[in-house]
C-alpha cells in the first residue's frame, strides 16, 4: 500500500516537472548561444548536424553542440564560418580531424586501426551463438543417452522382471 | 571430449590475462593527453596580430630558419603561471626563442597586464582571441608547447606546464638534435 502511494507521488512529481520543464524528459539541452545561430535555417541545420558529431576536447564525452566550454563554442563558430563560406559538411569535419585526429569524431571511423572495435562485437556475438548451440546440442545428446540408459532394462533386470511376472500369473 | 573440457577450463584464465595486459596499458595512460596528429606536419599557415600595447605579432614564416618553441598561454590559465618562471629562465639562458600565442583573453588588456606583472619570456606574441590559432594547432588546453624545426615543421608537442625536469629529459634533447639537423642542412645546401 505504502509502495503504491510512493509510486503515485513520484508519477505526479515527474509529470508536473516535465510539464514545467520539458527538457527534464528530453535529451540534454544544446549549448548553442542564440547569437551563434546562422540566419539561413538550412545552413544552421547542417552546422548543428556537424557539431553533434564533433567531440568537445575539454569535456570529452560531450559533443561541441552540447558543451558550454569556450573551446567548444569557438569550434562551433568555426564550423558555422566554414559552412557559410561554402564548405561541405565533410570538408568541415575533415578540417577539424586534420587538427585533432579521429578522436574528435564521436563516431569512430571504420578503418584498419578500428577494425577490432567495429567487428569485435559481431564476432563475439557469433562466437557466443556457436558456443550456445554446441552446448545445447551436447546436453541434448547426454540427456537422450542417459535416459535411454535409465529406461532400458539390463539382461538381469529383464529376467527378474519376467520371473516376477510369471510368479503372479 | 575430456581433453576439450580441460582446455576450456583455461579459457577464463586466458581472457583474464589478456585483460590484465590491456588494462595495464589503458589505465596507466592519461586519457586527456591526446597524441597530436600534427607531429611532422608543417605549422598551419597563420598570421597573428600583436597583443595590445605591442606592434609585432607573428606569422608562420617567422618560425622558419630557426628552431623555436611555440607556447600557448593565457592570463586566465593557472598552469601557465606555474610554468612561467621556467620560461623566464629559458629566456635568460637564451637557448631557444619562444613564440607565444596569447589564447582567449576575456579582455584584450589581460594578457599584456599579466606579462607586465610576471615578466615576458617571449620573442614575439600573437593574439588569438577566437581560438583560430589554437584550433589550427589542435590545442585542447593551455599551456601547450610545440617544438618547431628550422623548416617550420612541428616535431613535438608537450601538454601541460613545462619545467626543468621535462626540459632536461625530453624538450632540451629534441631542441639540440633539431639544431644539429639545421647545421647539417646548411652544410649540404
Amino acid at each position: 500500500m505504502r509502495a503504491l502511494v510512493v509510486a503515485t507521488m513520484m508519477g505526479i512529481f515527474i509529470t508536473v516537472v516535465s510539464a514545467v520543464h520539458p527538457e527534464f524528459l528530453v535529451s540534454p539541452s544544446f549549448a548553442v548561444n542564440p547569437s551563434e545561430v546562422l540566419k539561413d535555417p538550412a545552413l544552421e541545420t547542417r552546422a548543428r548536424d556537424v557539431s553533434q558529431n564533433l567531440r568537445c576536447l575539454v569535456c570529452q564525452n560531450q559533443s561541441i553542440d552540447d558543451s558550454d566550454a569556450e573551446l567548444a563554442r569557438d569550434l562551433r563558430l568555426l564550423v558555422r564560418e566554414r559552412i557559410k563560406a561554402g564548405d561541405t559538411n565533410t570538408q568541415v569535419i575533415d578540417y577539424v580531424v586534420s587538427r585533432y585526429g579521429d578522436f574528435v569524431l564521436l563516431k569512430p571511423p571504420f578503418k584498419a586501426g578500428t577494425i577490432v572495435l567495429w567487428v569485435g562485437p559481431v564476432l563475439a556475438f557469433i562466437g557466443g551463438m556457436i558456443a550456445l548451440v554446441l552446448y545445447f546440442r551436447r546436453r541434448h545428446q547426454i540427456t537422450v543417452a542417459s535416459s535411454r540408459r535409465l529406461t532400458a532394462l539390463s539382461e538381469d533386470e529383464r529376467k527378474r522382471l519376467e520371473k516376477l511376472m510369471g510368479d503372479s500369473s | 571430449m575430456k581433453s576439450m573440457n580441460r582446455t576450456l577450463f583455461y579459457v577464463p584464465l586466458a581472457i583474464f590475462l589478456v585483460m590484465v595486459v590491456y588494462f595495464a596499458f589503458g589505465l596507466t595512460r592519461d586519457a586527456r593527453v591526446l597524441p597530436s596528429v600534427l607531429i611532422n606536419k608543417p605549422v598551419p599557415p597563420l598570421v597573428l596580430k600583436p597583443i595590445e600595447g605591442s606592434v609585432r605579432g607573428f606569422s608562420t614564416d617567422d618560425l622558419k630558419n630557426q628552431v623555436t618553441l611555440v607556447n600557448v598561454f593565457g592570463s586566465w590559465c593557472i598552469a601557465c603561471k606555474v610554468e612561467h618562471p621556467f620560461l623566464m629562465e629559458l629566456k635568460k639562458s637564451n637557448v631557444v626563442p619562444i613564440y607565444g600565442i596569447d589564447w582567449r583573453e576575456v579582455n584584450r588588456k589581460d594578457g599584456p597586464a599579466w606579462l607586465k606583472r610576471f615578466g615576458d619570456p617571449y620573442t614575439r606574441i600573437g593574439d588569438d582571441p577566437k581560438s583560430k590559432a589554437a584550433i589550427a594547432f589542435g590545442v585542447t588546453g593551455a599551456p601547450e608547447t610545440f617544438i618547431v624545426d628550422h623548416r617550420g615543421i612541428i616535431r613535438y608537442k608537450h601538454t601541460g606546464p613545462l619545467n626543468y625536469e621535462i626540459w632536461r629529459s625530453t624538450i632540451g634533447p629534441i631542441v639540440d638534435q633539431l639544431r644539429r639537423d639545421q647545421v647539417k642542412a646548411k652544410g649540404t645546401s
